[in-house]
C-alpha cells in the first residue's frame, strides 16, 4: 500500500507487515540478480550450498525407498513364508504392493516437497538477512 | 462382449474429446500457447492432465492383463509406473522447469551448448515417442474389434486421425483440458465397474483367489478363436469343438488328453462349467496359490524372477522421467515450486488409479479365464463387466470401460504426438512456427499409424515396458547428471546416450522380432534396464572425465538458474 520500510514499526498491523515483505523482496531480487549476473563468487557459492542440500534430501529419501520398497523382492526371496501371511483376508505381498506402496510413495514425495521448499526458504532468508 | 452401448460410448468420448479440444483452440494463438500452454496451467489442472496423459493402454488394459497372467510379480509394473514420478520429483521436476527450456533437446543444448547433442536428443525423443505410439494405436484397433467386431485397422485409424487433427489444430493448451478430463473419465471407468465386480464376487461367496487349484470355467463357456493358438492341456478336459483342431476338421464332442493342441483361427470351443482351463502355449499353467506368490513367475521369466523383478523396477522407476510426453508437461508449470506440487499431486492421482487394475486382473481368473486359453488377457478389463455381472447393467458397465480404454488411447497418443511434433517442428523442420507445428503433427501422426497398420502382433505391455527401458537408458542419465553434476560434457552425454540407447534399442528390436526368449540372454533382452542403465551412466561419467576440458565455461551460472528458487529473480531473463 505504502512505501516499503526496512525498520519494523511495532504499531503496524500484521497485514501491512506482509506487504512490506513483498516490497522488500523486489529490492532483494534486483540485488541478487545483479550479483548473479556479475558472476560473483558469492552468488554461486550460495547456490552451491543449496544444490548440496537438495541433493542430500533426494539421496536420503531415495535410500528410504530403496530399502523399504526395493528391499521387498529380496525379503520375499529370503523369507518365502511371509507370502502366506494374510492380513484382512489379503496375502501380504498383495497388500504391500497392491495397496500400501501408493500411500508410502505419496508420503515420501510429501516429505520431499516440504524439505526442498524449506531449503529454498533458508537460502531466501539468508539472502534477505545479508 | 456384445454390448450395444459400447460403440455409442466410444463415439461420445471421441466427440467430447474433440469438443473440449475445440474449446481450447480459442486460447491457442501463439507458438508458446501451442507448445507449453504459455506456462500458466495450475498444479491441479496440470496434475490431472499429466495423469490423464500418462495412463495409457498399458495401464488401463495391460496391467490387469499382466496380473491375470503372471500374478504377484507384475504388481511392480503399476508400482514402478507411479514411483517413476517420485524419482522425477526428487531429481528432475523443479530444476527442469527452471531450466526454462521448451523441450528436452532444448534442455540438452542449454545445459551443454552443443547443437549436435541437441539433434541426437531430438532423434531419441522421436524414437521413444513413436515406439510408444504404435502400441496405443494397436490397442485402439483391438479394443474396437473386441467390443464391436469392427476390423482392426478401423480403430487404429480413428484414434490416429482424431488425435492428429486435434493436436494439429489446438496444440497443447487444448490438450491440457482434454487430458485433465480424461484422467477423471479413466478413473471412473475403472473404479465404478470394479466396485460392482467386487460386490458380485462377495455375493457369489467370495471364491478364493489363491487356492491350490488352476482356474476353471465358471459356467459353460463358448470361446471364439480369433487368432491361431496352441494350448497346453495339463488335466484331461472334455469339450465341444467346431473348427480345425490339430489339423483336422472337427464338429462335435472332443476329449483332450494332457499335451499340446493346435487350434486354428475361426474355431469355436465350448467347455462345460468346472472344466480346468487349458492355457495358451506361451503361458505356464499356474495354480492360483503359485500365481499369488511373489517370485514365482518373474513376469514371464520364471528362471530368473529376482533379476527380472529388479530390472523391471529399474526401468520403470527411472524410465518415467525420460518419456518425452511426460517431460514436456513440466514446462507448463508457472515455476519450479509449482512443478514440485504438481508432481506430488500426480503421485496421489496415480496411486488411486492403480488400485483398480489389480482387481480386474485377479477377478479375471475367476470370471474370464478363457483369456488364459486365447492368451489375449489384455481384454480382461473390457470383458469382465459383461461376464461377471451380465444383463443390461453389465452391458452398461462394459460400455463404460470401453469408453475409458478409448480415453486412454486418445490421451496418451495426444501427449506423445505433441512432444514428437514439438521436437520435429523446432529441431528438424522449420523454426517453431505454428504452421511448422501443424505440419510436424501430421508427419508425427502418420508414421506410427502406418507402422501400426503393418505390425499387428506386437504385445502392448511388452513394447511399453521396452519403451521405458530405452527412456531409462538415455534421458534419465542425461537429466540426472545434467542437473546435479557440473562435470558433464557434451561428448560424455552423447557417448552415454548412444551407449544406453543403442544397447536398449537393440534389445527392443531383438525381443520384438521374436529373437532369444529363454535363458540369461532372453531375460536380459526382455528386461535390459538392469544392464543398460548402469552402462549409460558409467559411459557418461567416464567420457565426461576424459573430456573435462569441454565442460561449459558458464556451468556455474547454469547451475544457479537450475536450482535457485524463482524468488531470487535469476529466471527473469531465462524464463
Amino acid at each position: 500500500m505504502t512505501e516499503r520500510s526496512e525498520g519494523n514499526e511495532p504499531q503496524q498491523p500484521p497485514e501491512r507487515v506482509r506487504i512490506d515483505v513483498a516490497a522488500r523482496r523486489r529490492v532483494r531480487v534486483d540485488r541478487t540478480l545483479r550479483e548473479i549476473e556479475e558472476q560473483t563468487r558469492v552468488g554461486e557459492v550460495l547456490v552451491q550450498g543449496l544444490i548440496r542440500a537438495q541433493l542430500s534430501v533426494a539421496l536420503r529419501l531415495s535410500a528410504v525407498v530403496a530399502v523399504l520398497l526395493g528391499g521387498l523382492p529380496l525379503l520375499f526371496a529370503v523369507a518365502p513364508s511371509l507370502s502366506d501371511v494374510e492380513v484382512l483376508g489379503v496375502r501380504l505381498p498383495w497388500l504391500l504392493l497392491g495397496v500400501l506402496a501408493y500411500p508410502f510413495l505419496f508420503t515420501v514425495a510429501w516429505v520431499h516437497v516440504r524439505q526442498a521448499e524449506r531449503n529454498e526458504q533458508d537460502l531466501t532468508d539468508f539472502v534477505d538477512s545479508t | 462382449m456384445d454390448s450395444p452401448f459400447a460403440l455409442p460410448a466410444i463415439v461420445l468420448v471421441t466427440v467430447v474429446t474433440l469438443a473440449i479440444g475445440a474449446y481450447g483452440v480459442r486460447f491457442a494463438r501463439t507458438t508458446s500457447d501451442f507448445l507449453v500452454a504459455s506456462r500458466t496451467v495450475s498444479p491441479g489442472w496440470n496434475a490431472s492432465a499429466i495423469s490423464g496423459e500418462y495412463l495409457s493402454a498399458a495401464s488401463f488394459l495391460g496391467v490387469a492383463g499382466l496380473v491375470m497372467k503372471y500374478g504377484a510379480d507384475v504388481l511392480w509394473y503399476p508400482v514402478g509406473f507411479t514411483a517413476g514420478y517420485l524419482a522425477m520429483l526428487l531429481y528432475v521436476a523443479a530444476p527442469l522447469r527452471r531450466s526454462g527450456a521448451f523441450t528436452l533437446p532444448d534442455f540438452a543444448e542449454a545445459r551443454l551448448g552443443s547443437r549436435r547433442l541437441r539433434l541426437l536428443c531430438a532423434g531419441f525423443v522421436v524414437l521413444i515417442g513413436w515406439l510408444y505410439l504404435v502400441p496405443q494405436l494397436q490397442g485402439a484397433g483391438l479394443t474396437l474389434g473386441t467390443v464391436t467386431g469392427a476390423p482392426y485397422w478401423l480403430g487404429a485409424i480413428v484414434v490416429g486421425v482424431v488425435v492428429t487433427a486435434n493436436v494439429a489444430t489446438g496444440g497443447m493448451r487444448s490438450i491440457t483440458f482434454v487430458q485433465a478430463f480424461q484422467y477423471w473419465l479413466k478413473l471412473t471407468a475403472l473404479a465404478v465397474p470394479a466396485f460392482f465386480l467386487l460386490l458380485v464376487w462377495r455375493a457369489g461367496g467370495t471364491d478364493s483367489l489363491t487356492a491350490d487349484e488352476v482356474p476353471v470355467f465358471p459356467t459353460e463357456t463358448m470361446v471364439d478363436i480369433q487368432v491361431d493358438v496352441s494350448v497346453n492341456v495339463v488335466e484331461p478336459v472334455s469339450l465341444v469343438a467346431d473348427g480345425v483342431i490339430d489339423g483336422t476338421a472337427v464338429d462335435g464332442p472332443l476329449s483332450w488328453a494332457p499335451g499340446r493342441h493346435d487350434i486354428a483361427q475361426g474355431a469355436v470351443l465350448t467347455f462345460p462349467a468346472g472344466a480346468p482351463v487349458p492355457h495358451a502355449d506361451q503361458l505356464d499353467t499356474l495354480d492360483n496359490a503359485t500365481w499369488g506368490t511373489p517370485l514365482s513367475t518373474g513376469g514371464g521369466h520364471p528362471e530368473f524372477p529376482l533379476f527380472a523383478t529388479y530390472s523391471l523396477i529399474l526401468a520403470t522407476f527411472l524410465g518415467t522421467m525420460g518419456l518425452p510426453h511426460v517431460l514436456v508437461r513440466f514446462y507448463t508449470n508457472p515455476d519450479g515450486r509449482a512443478a514440485r506440487r504438481t508432481t506430488l499431486l500426480v503421485l496421489g492421482l496415480l496411486g488411486v488409479f492403480y488400485l483398480f487394475p489389480t482387481v480386474y486382473g485377479a477377478l479375471g481368473r475367476l470370471y474370464t479365464p478363457q483369456l488364459l486359453l486365447t492368451g489375449q488377457t489384455d481384454a480382461a478389463v473390457l470383458l469382465l463387466p459383461g461376464a461377471a455381472i451380465g444383463g443390461v447393467g453389465g452391458q452398461l458397465l462394459g460400455a463404460l470401460v470401453a469408453a475409458g480404454a478409448f480415453a486412454a488411447f486418445l490421451s496418451t497418443s495426444s501427449g506423445l504426438l505433441v512432444s514428437v511434433a514439438g521436437v520435429l517442428s523446432t529441431d528438424v523442420v522449420g523454426r517453431g512456427s505454428v504452421a511448422a507445428f501443424r505440419r510436424a503433427a501430421a508427419v508425427a501422426g502418420i508414421v506410427p499409424l502406418g507402422l501400426a497398420l503393418q505390425v499387428v502382433s506386437l504385445d502392448v505391455s511388452v513394447v511399453v515396458g521396452l519403451a521405458f527401458a530405452v527412456a531409462a537408458s538415455t534421458f534419465c542419465p542425461l537429466l540426472v547428471l545434467g542437473i546435479w553434476w557440473r562435470g558433464l560434457t557434451d561428448a560424455g552425454a552423447a557417448a552415454g546416450l548412444l551407449a544406453g540407447g543403442l544397447l536398449s534399442t537393440g534389445a527392443v528390436l531383438i525381443t520384438v522380432l521374436g529373437g532369444a526368449r529363454g535363458g540369461w540372454l532372453g531375460v536380459l533382452l526382455a528386461q535390459p534396464a538392469a544392464l543398460t542403465v548402469p552402462v549409460a551412466f558409467l559411459v557418461m561419467v567416464v567420457v565426461s572425465r576424459l573430456t573435462a576440458a569441454r565442460v561449459p565455461v558458464d556451468v556455474g551460472r547454469i547451475m544457479v538458474v537450475l536450482h535457485a528458487p524463482e524468488s531470487l529473480g535469476v529466471h527473469r531473463r531465462a524464463g
